[in-house]
């Protein structure tokens, strides 16, 4: 790697952020990020997933055959997410109620599929931790931004795991916490990041690419 | 019977898929770009996601339920959904050949779609019999092709209008899909 293995960390969390530059895993971005305990959750869980998938991916990477690959990868990121949605269940019932259905979902989260056939199973395995922890990083990150943005607008106050870190005296916009309030902050996130690095974004969704 | 309308119209209205639950907005933002592929995909979404809740269904009642294995449902059902989408596209191309045409380069990208997972889940976690499993995997199906539907028809509409250089594209389809979803809160009295 000519730019080194900190770039393999680094890149996860500004250039190549999962969420604002690739647009990749927008439905529990927007599902889960009501509250920042939700999205700390949500995004400890996928940078386990991530972490432990891209680890394994590479490891295997040249004893795989290429035709049956994408198979082989779901069902190692399949274990994973049973583990992490298991270990949820039994020491954080509270939060793993909160997330519902989109703990078992990161199944299908573009983000980690994505890293995997991008680049867990062309590179090393150190480089492939360090990329999986950047990622995992990047995408806890936004979660937390917008999950900060719409709590703050919808509740009028930031808490963080039952302690109120502050409050503002505004009169609170229920929508921010309801479905279009993340749309919206999502929307105008995007065209906040498009204005700063003021190109013109494409289409890198997974499902289109592949 | 009454249950059934109640899950029908919770489905497709009330708790739309993409609008209300965020599942499966990768298509909604990628495939949504021109009406006729928008329609193409929102069919092949409605044939698996029906296709997908009934085999999961009777997988899970059937098979991990007996067995005590309810634990495996998500390696389970992502490989049931995927083994499902390769036998449809091969039963389509050899039956079919006009439906495949129309449906066909959309069916792989639906075993990552989150939505055909999540129905699956959903069917689960709601404890639906068959009968209801099967009526809440189409009119899931039906939403998700309405909501994308809209969405295509405002995207081509856009293109012709003068939108700000930093919303260009994806930023402002999520604005649009913010106020569709703001529409759509209106249905949230009916059940």
């Amino acid at each position: 790697m000519e730019k080194g293995s900190f770039w393999e960390l680094a890149k996860g969390l500004f250039k190549e952020n999962p969420v604002f530059c690739l647009v990749l895993g927008l439905c529990p971005a927007l599902a889960v990020s009501t509250s920042i305990d939700n999205a700390i959750g949500m995004g400890a869980a996928s940078t386990f997933v991530l972490l432990c998938s891209n680890f394994i991916i590479s490891i295997i990477r040249n004893k795989v055959p290429t035709k049956i690959r994408i198979p082989i990868f779901i069902v190692v990121i399949a274990s994973f997410v049973t583990i992490a949605s298991l270990i949820m269940q039994a020491y954080l019932p509270a939060l793993n109620k909160s997330l519902g259905i989109y703990v078992p979902l990161i199944v299908v989260n573009c983000i980690i599929l994505g890293r995997a056939e991008a680049f867990a199973c062309k590179n090393n395995v150190l480089d492939s931790l360090l990329d999986g922890l950047g990622m995992g990083i990047g995408f806890t990150l936004s979660l937390s931004l917008i999950s900060i943005i719409r709590e703050i607008l919808g509740t009028g106050a930031l808490k963080f795991f039952g302690t109120t870190l502050f409050s503002i005296p505004i009169e609170p916009a229920m929508v921010f916490i309801l479905a279009p309030g993340a749309l919206l902050v999502m929307g105008l996130l995007l065209g906040l990041f498009a204005h700063i690095r003021n190109k013109k974004y494409e289409v890198t969704c997974c499902e289109v690419k592949e | 019977m009454n249950s059934l309308f109640a899950i029908i119209i919770g489905a497709i209205f009330v708790n739309n898929f993409i609008l209300t639950r965020f599942l499966g907005l990768c298509p909604f933002i990628g495939v949504s770009k021109k009406t006729k592929p928008a329609l193409g995909m929102g069919l092949a979404v409605v044939f698996v996601m029906t296709l997908a809740s009934m085999v999961t269904w009777l997988a899970y009642t059937f098979i991990l339920i007996p067995l005590g294995l309810e634990y495996l449902q998500i390696i389970v059902f992502i490989l049931v959904i995927a083994t499902l989408v390769q036998f449809v596209e091969l039963f389509l191309r050899k039956t079919n050949p006009i439906l495949y045409k129309a449906l066909g380069i959309y069916l792989p990208l639906i075993t990552t779609n989150c939505a055909v997972m999540g129905v699956a889940l959903l069917n689960v976690q709601e404890n639906y019999s068959f009968i209801e499993a099967s009526v809440f995997g189409i009119s899931a199906g039906v939403g998700f092709t309405l909501a994308l539907m809209l969405m295509s028809g405002i995207r081509e509409r856009l293109e012709l209008s003068d939108v700000p250089k930093a919303f260009d594209g994806i930023p402002i389809a999520f604005i649009v899909a913010a106020i569709m979803s703001m529409a759509f809160l209106a249905f949230s009295g009916m059940i």
